[in-house]
């Protein structure tokens, strides 16, 4: 579980050639409780303090005001960081920037040896992580020769190496093709529902969002909205005027409740429209 | 104007990995054509860019750029290099000035402009990417993600390049972000009568949005080229190859298949609205 309470951050930057100290809020007076075995999505236009909260799950940043717990983990007691980045694994944007090893299987044994797991058990846990993102195949290959939707497996593969509770993933899918991403995708949906690993996924992809049990929107640091992405995105206005999108089925729903369509506002995905629309049109010009 | 003429491409010729990335790929792009380029990750989308400004040469074929023919010995690639920008992937991650405006300046000082004209192209350029005057003497690390990306797009433009290619120019962009770049791309077709604007996307929504027309490349072939509603009606066949249409699309031709009357070139929320509200008028006045 993850909790933060009156969670603040501030950026502090100094010029160089003044010397002058600028403070930034980030993160203002956050309190959020993430359960366990929860999938909720985070969103936000670039900027509104999504990452920086993301930092916050397993001690990457610190708080300058406030506390976060990682499974009743304090990430301000220096004794337990160790513990809070075992339990909380984050996977980033670029998966070349966080590979190391030569080889698929290396990889995933690097955390893991770092932990000084022995090696039996190492042996194990690589078979079963590369397993569970459907990787196997390519346990020998060099992280080079894969696509970028198989390399962010992987990348998640070396997180899951360390048996983590909580997965973080800050925007896992910005830089792959709509193929890579459902590969992605579904594999961080199966481990949620098979694993029930606690995930939080930074997105700025609505279709992503829509398919969360939970959508937090983020604005210049704040909450602004919290709930189930039906609930989330029926504030079609407010998304948009927040400069984010909401699912192309979703905005034609509200067009056309606008102009006087009986249709319900909380469409999400393509078979709620087409189901929702057969009921009014029904079977017009058939 | 560009064309290309039986272009093969292999990469690592007589090595263990050699692989073909493309195959006799035959195409023209008129001057003034705004082109958007789709194709799963691997098809050669990349690879093909990098032809069109000589950075790569064809293994066999013939890619001719303004009349010069880049395959040629005698080619003056420094010539097709200047005619030919090229803005790539994350082109945030090469800035490097002081400010902003010594940035823009980079390619047209190299190119021996006076110090006037490299003025005048500068707030040009600037102005057309909508960066503001007083954010020309920042330092570009103090920007946001968008800004960042339109500064290194306002670098390539003062060049004055007679092709502009964009390497998937709203990657990892935030909705507002994505709809400014797609917007100045419009804005810059619309301006410049004779450019002609390439860029390679993920997004279909985007290309819907923005393309006149669409090649799509499938394992190193040219699969499809033509208009957006040329393309966009194969649906089935760009799903085979790992693409998609936009969801919008795929929910008004369910709504076909169950026998509703709709028209074929859906692209975009607003078309469909209006679609739907004759259908849903024609009920009413039954």
């Amino acid at each position: 579980m993850i909790e933060t309470c009156n969670l603040s951050f501030i950026y502090r930057k100094e010029d160089i050639d003044t010397g002058k100290v600028t403070e930034e809020l980030a993160l203002k007076d956050l309190s959020i409780k993430i359960e366990k075995g929860s999938f909720t999505a985070v969103l936000g236009h670039n900027g509104s303090g999504k990452s920086t909260l993301a930092k916050h799950f397993n001690a990457i940043l610190l708080p300058s005001g406030g506390k976060v717990y990682i499974n009743g983990m304090d990430t301000l007691d220096e004794k337990k960081v160790f513990n809070i980045r075992q339990c909380a694994g984050m996977v980033f944007q670029n998966p070349d920037n966080q590979m190391v090893a030569a080889m698929v299987e290396d990889e995933v044994a690097f955390a893991p040896e770092n932990l000084g797991v022995s090696p039996k058990e190492i042996r194990r846990r690589v078979d079963e992580c590369l397993a569970a993102v459907n990787m196997t195949k390519y346990a020998f290959c060099s992280p080079s020769q894969l696509s970028g939707g198989q390399k962010q497996r992987v990348a998640i593969a070396a997180v899951l190496a360390m048996k983590p509770d909580i997965l973080v993933l800050d925007e896992p899918t910005a830089m792959l093709d709509p193929m890579g991403r459902r590969e992605v995708m579904e594999t961080i949906k199966r481990l949620n529902r098979e694993q029930g690993i606690t995930v939080v996924l930074i997105t700025h992809y609505m279709d992503e969002a829509s398919q969360a049990d939970r959508t937090i929107v983020m604005d210049d640091g704040e909450i602004v909205l919290d709930g189930t992405p039906k609930e989330v995105f029926k504030n079609v206005e407010k998304l948009k005027a927040l400069g984010l999108d909401v699912p192309q089925v979703t905005l034609l729903a509200y067009e056309l409740r606008k102009s006087g369509i009986n249709i319900p506002e909380d469409i999400l995905t393509e078979d709620e429209c087409f189901d929702a629309l057969n009921n009014v049109l029904g079977g017009a010009s058939r | 104007m560009i064309k290309a003429e039986n272009v093969c491409y292999v990469y690592q010729i007589g090595m263990p990995f050699e692989r073909q990335a493309l195959k006799n790929i035959n195409l023209e792009i008129d001057d003034g054509s705004l082109v958007a380029i789709i194709g799963h990750t691997g098809s050669g989308k990349s690879t093909l860019i990098q032809h069109f400004n000589a950075l790569v040469k064809p293994t066999s074929g013939k890619i001719e750029i303004d009349g010069i023919n880049v395959t040629s010995k005698d080619a003056d690639l420094k010539l097709v290099r200047r005619k030919v920008g090229i803005v790539f992937q994350y082109p945030e991650h090469q800035l490097f000035e002081e400010t902003v405006y010594k940035d823009i300046a980079f390619g047209p000082k190299n190119m021996g402009l006076s110090d006037e004209e490299i003025d005048r192209r500068v707030r040009e350029s600037a102005k057309m990417l909508g960066i503001k005057e007083k954010h020309l003497e920042k330092s570009p690390f103090d920007l946001s993600g968008g800004q960042k990306r339109r500064v290194a797009i306002a670098g390539v433009l003062a060049m004055r390049p007679s092709v502009l290619i964009l390497d998937e120019p709203t990657a990892g962009l935030d909705p507002k972000g994505r709809d400014d770049i797609l917007e100045i791309i419009k804005k810059l077709h619309e301006k410049n009568e004779k450019m002609i604007i390439i860029f390679v996307s993920h997004s279909m929504e985007d290309v819907a949005k923005t393309a006149e027309k669409v090649i799509v490349m499938n394992e190193g072939h040219v699969e499809m080229m033509g208009t957006v509603d040329e393309v966009f009606s194969k649906s089935k066949k760009l799903q085979e190859i790992g693409l998609d249409v936009p969801q919008i699309t795929r929910l008004t031709n369910k709504l076909k298949d169950a026998g509703y009357d709709l028209p074929d070139n859906i692209y975009t929320v607003e078309e469909a609205a209006e679609a739907i509200k004759k259908l849903a008028g024609g009920v009413r006045n039954v």
